[in-house]
């Protein structure tokens, strides 16, 4: 795993510190109720028990009942008094449990935080990073495994993250926090705890055996907007971003296909420099992402490619997704995007 | 598992039967409001504000009045205020409606694209207003125009927003009546109901974590208590005490559809309070001085910390919805003269005419007042231009503070609406 850690000049990596995702994600927060008291963390049981995935662990204790509690089992409520809270002034970071369980919130996502700047022309603005959990992997079933990334990139006023590693969770999340727009922090839990290469059968392997996993203490940012480079490779460039990174590079790495990987890392605002001049190296791209298909993100990624490298592609632009289906339980592993799906559009595109 | 009783086959028992609520008068229809329950005024005890909600609950099902048919102020709810914030009152009352009056007529003459008035429903902006702080911050629906006008917004600038003229400080982008003002503690209006009522619960809840002393107050009308969001508000407001006031204009319509369809035929809305531990009070929304004095118990109890309250203004909608709506369509025209509890300018009039402070001469002549100053800020405002006629914000705008920064696609967009105008308007504007 050749993760680069170069775009953030100001980080200090001096110790080894190695830490996962959850570890990662704690930390940026820890780091900005410290350095910013306008900063609150809540939500479902993320108070005094610390998230149901740890995420929050320790920082009631710190910083306080007022700085960091628990709320009721209300998604609208939640997004809804965020927004009010950064009327007044406050930098709220809500989380919701699960991606799957953001859709109360969505009117006062959609009407109201993603609004707020525009229809009162900055008199107001929601300052807020809403995190939840998202994606597949994990045996979920139907209401834990959703990825709706494509539901926040329709709507203008949002942006949109996902990181892929411990490094970029804690860079990334310090960025939407202080960042003056609304943005949705959606987590791969199936990489909390170490990447994850899609060959479903084979251990998985925690994060400290990976470099991504050093994070240096403190403060530091990675900005938004700006996509990850994971592998170089003529052969052809794979866009992805979450736990399909991982995924891709295991597959590409086992065809022993030199494939150029862009972790996109921000999907609104997009990266759309980073993805032209790779399209334009290589001449093929492949877009993967666990969505369903039908008018996911892959489509807008895929419209994107033909208009603006329409005359440098050999081949058409192709999409691995999951399938347009709900997220099913037992079928799981014929379900998820992995290693055959993708290891066929690979050959498909490099055939042409 | 028990048998249905009766059985299957050879029961005797009714079949199932859907309510469907039904306004008591439909159009064609003589009104009468004698089944409205109207306790006279001063019969109503005023608690002390730290009051435990439950020890009140009969509250929740009166109506708070102050303003007698005598035109005097009687009972515990009297605020007692002085002859000046009287007069203040009665004109603010009457600015605003004067202002609905113009801002009609001019959506009637092609000047903008949508209005709507509060007639009738003066009281429960102006009043409450007037028992705040400037500062206390309000989460206002679309008909409290009067907590603007009472904190001194300048008319031309509610013109210039009505107009989406180049005066207009939203740019253009709201829709009519959407107003927002930092300045004077007024949140950005939305379209979407009831969106404001937990958002003013996390400006409280802010307020409370940061160990300030200013206090938020929203206000929903009885229709948009049905959504979700109004039973986020209550919730969070209760489990965090925030220091909140949660108003409900009950004007027994939501455009066609009576407050039957938001539950009112079983109970009260301040009732509502009552299953979250909420203080909750319901009040005559027509009588000035209760409203006054309702909104100020609740506001020292949220200061004091003492929690939120819900407060019920039970008023009439005198008008139709919007200037898009023909309320003959579906309610008996005469209820607006048969509402029982009057019209709260005249009834504010009534009374201060009684206390020797006021007459016929000087209300007429403060009517003319408005009016004028009304039309004054019209002419003002249409120097700026009026929607339609090309004098708004400059096309670029339309990208502006959709983000704190223009992202890439933004910008190539904005180039194309450029190319655009140039096509279609040569030379006519400016872009930048």
């Amino acid at each position: 795993m050749s993760t680069q850690v170069s775009e953030a000049s100001d980080a200090v990596v001096g110790t080894e510190r190695r830490l996962n995702m959850i570890e990662a994600i704690n930390e940026a927060l820890d780091v900005m109720l410290e350095r910013d008291p306008d900063v609150i963390v809540m939500g479902e049981d993320v108070g005094y028990f610390g998230g149901v995935f740890r995420c929050t662990a320790g920082l009631q204790e710190k910083h306080g009942k007022t700085r960091v509690f628990d709320t009721p089992i209300s998604e609208c409520g939640i997004i809804g008094v965020a927004v009010g809270m950064g009327a007044y002034g406050l930098r709220p970071v809500p989380e919701i449990q699960f991606a799957d369980y953001i859709y109360p919130g969505l009117d006062q996502l959609i009407s109201e935080a993603a609004r707020l700047r525009y229809r009162s022309a900055c008199e107001y603005i929601a300052p807020m990073t809403v995190r939840s959990p998202f994606g597949g992997g994990i045996f979920g079933g139907q209401t834990h495994s959703q990825s709706p990334e494509a539901i926040f990139t329709h709507v203008a006023g949002l942006k949109t993250v996902i990181p892929s590693t411990p490094y970029d969770a804690k860079g990334l999340l310090i960025s939407c926090i202080e960042d003056n727009d609304p943005v949705i922090f959606f987590e791969p839990k199936r990489i909390y705890n170490g990447p994850f290469s899609g060959f479903y059968d084979k251990p998985a392997e925690p994060w400290k055996r990976f470099d991504a996993s050093v994070v240096p203490e403190g403060h530091y940012k990675i900005p938004l907007g700006k996509a990850r480079t994971v592998t170089e490779g003529e052969q052809l460039t794979i866009l992805a971003y979450g736990t399909m990174v991982h995924v891709t590079e295991a597959v590409c790495k086992a065809k022993g296909v030199e494939a150029h990987i862009l972790d996109l890392r921000t999907l609104m605002p997009l990266d759309i420099e980073a993805i032209e001049a790779s399209v334009e190296k290589t001449g093929r791209c492949l877009i993967v992402h666990e969505a369903t298909r039908t008018s996911g993100f892959g489509a807008e990624l895929s419209a994107l490619v033909t208009e603006r490298c329409f005359y440098h592609l050999e081949a058409p632009v192709e999409r691995v997704t999951g399938f347009d289906t709900p997220y099913p339980h037992s079928l799981e592993w014929a379900y998820f995007p992995g290693p055959v799906r993708i290891g066929e559009a690979i050959d498909k595109i490099l055939k042409d | 598992m028990a048998d249905r009783p009766g059985g299957a086959g050879g029961s005797n028992k009714p079949a199932l039967a859907l309510h469907v609520p039904e306004p008591k008068y439909r159009p064609g229809d003589t009104a009468d409001f004698s089944h409205i329950a109207i306790p006279p005024a001063g019969a109503q005890p005023k608690p002390d504000e730290a009051v435990e909600p439950k020890e009140i609950s009969a509250l929740a099902y009166d109506l708070i009045r102050v303003l007698g048919e005598d035109d005097r102020a009687h009972g515990p709810w009297d605020p007692k205020l002085d002859a000046d914030t009287l007069r203040t009152m009665l004109r603010n009352m009457a600015l605003v409606r004067a202002f609905d009056e113009r801002m009609f007529r001019g959506q009637r003459q092609g000047k903008t694209s949508f209005y709507m008035k509060c007639t009738g429903e003066e009281a429960t902006s102006v009043a409450a207003a007037m028992a705040l702080a400037s500062d206390d911050m309000v989460f206002p629906s679309y008909r409290q125009q009067g907590v603007l006008i009472t904190r001194g917004y300048p008319l031309i600038e509610m013109i210039n927003q009505i107009y989406s003229n180049k005066g207009d400080k939203l740019k253009g982008r709201q829709l009519p009546i959407m107003y927002s003002s930092r300045e004077h503690s007024f949140f950005s209006i939305s379209g979407n109901l009831a969106t404001q009522n937990p958002q003013a619960v996390g400006w409280a809840m802010a307020s409370a974590i940061k160990g300030d002393s200013r206090i938020a107050a929203t206000w929903v009308g009885e229709g948009s208590t049905a959504e979700g969001d109004f039973h986020s508000a209550c919730l969070f407001a209760t489990v965090y005490n925030a220091p909140v006031i949660l108003n409900v204009i009950n004007n027994q319509w939501a455009i066609s559809s009576f407050s039957g369809f938001a539950g009112s035929e079983r109970t009260t809305f301040a009732a509502r309070a009552l299953g979250y531990g909420l203080a909750g009070l319901r009040v005559d929304g027509n009588d000035a001085l209760a409203v006054y004095a309702s909104q100020r118990w609740a506001a020292n109890r949220a200061r004091a910390n003492a929690g939120p309250t819900l407060i019920e203004y039970f008023t009439y909608r005198a008008e139709g919805h919007s200037t898009s709506d023909d309320p003959s369509g579906y309610r008996s025209a005469q209820e607006r003269e048969e509402w029982p509890l009057g019209d709260p300018i005249n009834r504010l009039k009534k009374h201060l005419i009684a206390l020797g402070e006021w007459d016929e001469d000087r209300q007429s002549a403060m009517d003319v007042e408005c009016a004028e100053l009304v039309k004054a800020a019209t002419k003002e405002a249409e120097k700026n231009g009026i929607l339609g006629h090309g004098m708004h914000h400059p096309f670029r705008t339309m990208f502006q503070d959709v983000y704190e920064e223009l992202p890439w696609h933004l910008e190539e967009q904005a180039a194309q609406a450029r190319r655009e105008r140039e096509i279609k308007w040569p030379g006519v504007e400016p872009w930048t």
